[in-house]
């Protein structure tokens, strides 16, 4: 059933809220990886929306949705998401990086409510998004497990030995999505070290794979409502996305906005013109 | 008739499997090196075989243990240490997961595999990895306890596994603790240190025939490198004149560096003799050759202290 008006204007909504607190605690540090977390915050608003079964109050309930984001630089815009949603205060949001934090540049599972698993070092979380896939198909439960990987992340070796392991093994509940915004630090994925046609790699190795408009919602959720009725294969959903998305044309589909230096004045300048105030 | 100490290592993880349905294997295209055949055949299900993929196994091992299951993955030393070890850093030990990583044929003991699969450097390697539990079981009696410690204790661990045939040093009934050493032979003119099996047993026939000699040699069966036994290391440093630490690995960074630390803490300033790995690449050869080629055979051992 496609989505309502209703729906699609709060997952709009809380888009430009994750992209605005995204912004506000990445000025108040004064550098960060702005563009890779503002490509994913559709995703993340669909995910933690619609997508994902979840409790702020328990984030670690035993039938919740995981989410593995192996991009985990991208950790300010899920730290957003998930003071947004109440898993913890937004007041920790201006702690980001600093020393002592709870909320680390890259994902921490040991710190931070919500979040399921560690990652930073690029190409582990699929693995470890596999073996979670695992255990509850092991234990016969019916959790989706979800992962985010990047497009320039696609080009470590590891990502493919698990695309084969989870098609083997068919976990038809992990569903991924390739955060497919065309760019990684030293210039365009394809002039680096070009990575498509990831639809039929994908296809190759014995997933469901699809390609949509990462920003677009009804897109979203017809891939995440398909691929969970999956029988047998994982899903990888390749979400064409823009770099920096949101971020005003300082940083929109600019290659330097993979971490990059912003003030807090900056920030509310680019949230005022760019995403409405 | 030695018993396998891969046996040992597989029959103790069926006995841990049949009374917590969490404990699962994880293989690299290794289960006939490693043992878990038998473990596959009780609980197919329970067993994962991904394939020469050791990376990916690893990380599919830190998530199945992030979802509650006690995961043991295995395969050589060399591609444990080195293949998988940010998976291992990273999605294990950094993240707090609850992996337990065997590395087979450790040192000399990959014999005809060759120096591509020959593991000096592992222990060296895990060392630096911060809280982490480091065993190297003696016998198939000990690797049998310390596989049962090792899934009742939660956290990462490292457990480095001769997989061949070992006679016993310990009864069926010997009791095991991670973090303690066992002294197997007593003696104050000489104490050995000894790392691992193949190695204790080298030991404990040097002890053995100069003990007909009329020198008495103490040998410490170490089992757990890290954390490392101080309070015998000690006791040893002060009850023997002469101290020797034997590894199959490199000796920097591995038990020879740790003794060596822990005297330098405790202001002790005895010599301490280092038998093992002096910066060398492995190669091929029987055990037997290897074991002379490095000097760590009991005739090596003997003349060692013999020179004192």
């Amino acid at each position: 059933m496609a989505l309502l008006d209703s729906e699609k204007k709060e997952l709009i909504d809380f888009a430009r809220d994750i992209r605005k607190q995204t912004l506000l605690c990445i000025g108040t540090l004064g550098v960060g990886h702005i563009g890779g977390s503002l490509s994913i915050a559709d995703i993340l608003s669909y995910l933690y929306t619609k997508g994902m079964k979840v409790d702020s109050n328990n984030p670690s309930w035993e039938g919740r949705d995981y989410l593995v984001l192996s991009k985990g630089h991208s950790g300010p815009a899920l730290y957003s998401t998930l003071a947004l949603k109440g898993f913890f205060s937004m007041d920790l949001l201006s702690t980001l990086n600093k020393g002592g934090t709870l909320l680390p540049s890259h994902c921490d599972r040991t710190k931070t409510p919500g979040i399921d698993m560690t990652t930073g070092s690029l190409g582990q979380g699929l693995s470890a998004a596999s073996g979670i896939a695992l255990a509850h198909k092991l234990s016969k439960k019916p959790n989706f497990v979800f992962a985010i990987i990047g497009d320039g992340e696609s080009e470590e070796g590891q990502n493919w030995e698990a695309a084969m392991a989870a098609s083997h093994y068919g976990l038809d509940n992990l569903i991924a999505f390739t955060d497919n915004n065309k760019m990684q630090i030293d210039g365009l994925t394809k002039d680096v070290l070009g990575v498509e046609d990831l639809v039929a790699k994908w296809k190759a190795f014995g997933w469901n794979a699809v390609r949509i408009n990462g920003h677009d919602f009804d897109d979203i959720d017809r891939a995440v409502t398909d691929a969970k009725r999956q029988n047998g294969k994982p899903t990888m959903i390749i979400a064409d996305t823009v770099k920096g998305k949101g971020g005003g044309a300082r940083f929109e589909n600019q290659v330097s906005s993979h971490n990059a230096q912003l003030t807090l004045d900056e920030a509310k300048e680019i949230i005022k013109e760019a995403l409405n105030g | 008739m030695a018993k396998e100490m891969r046996q040992a290592y597989a029959n103790a993880l069926i006995e841990e499997a049949r009374v917590n349905d969490k404990i699962v294997v994880l293989e690299a295209d290794l289960m006939s090196a490693t043992g878990t055949k038998t473990f596959k055949s009780e609980f197919p299900e329970r067993t994962i075989d991904v394939g020469v993929a050791e990376a990916n196994m690893v990380g599919m091992a830190a998530g199945l243990s992030v979802a509650g299951y006690i995961p043991f993955a295995a395969t050589f030393g060399t591609f444990a240490a080195r293949r998988a070890l940010d998976q291992f850093f990273i999605s294990g030990a950094y993240a707090k997961a609850n992996v337990k990583l065997v590395g087979t044929d450790p040192g000399v003991t990959a014999a005809f595999n060759g120096g591509t699969h020959m593991p000096f450097e592992d222990t060296g390697i895990m060392k630096l990895i911060p809280n982490l539990t480091i065993v190297e079981p003696s016998d198939p009696v000990s690797a049998a306890a310390f596989t049962h410690l090792l899934a009742k204790q939660y956290g990462c661990a490292y457990m480095r596994l001769h997989r061949k045939g070992m006679d016993d040093i310990y009864s069926e009934n010997e009791t095991f603790e991670i973090g303690k050493s066992k002294i197997v032979r007593n003696g104050n003119d000489v104490c050995i240190f000894a790392l691992g099996a193949v190695l204790v047993h080298e030991a404990i026939k040097a002890a053995d025939e100069l003990k007909k000699e009329g020198i008495n040699v103490r040998v410490v069966d170490v089992l757990t490198l890290k954390p490392l036994d101080k309070e015998m290391i000690l006791k040893c440093a002060k009850e023997c004149a002469y101290i020797i630490t034997l590894e199959n690995n490199q000796v920097s960074g591995g038990l020879y560096s740790s003794v060596l630390e822990i005297f330098n803490e405790n202001h002790i300033t005895k010599y301490v003799t280092a038998m093992g790995i002096h910066d060398e690449f492995g190669q091929v050869g029987t055990l037997d050759y290897l074991l002379k080629n490095y000097a760590l055979d009991k005739d090596s051992i003997m003349e060692v202290i013999r020179n004192f």
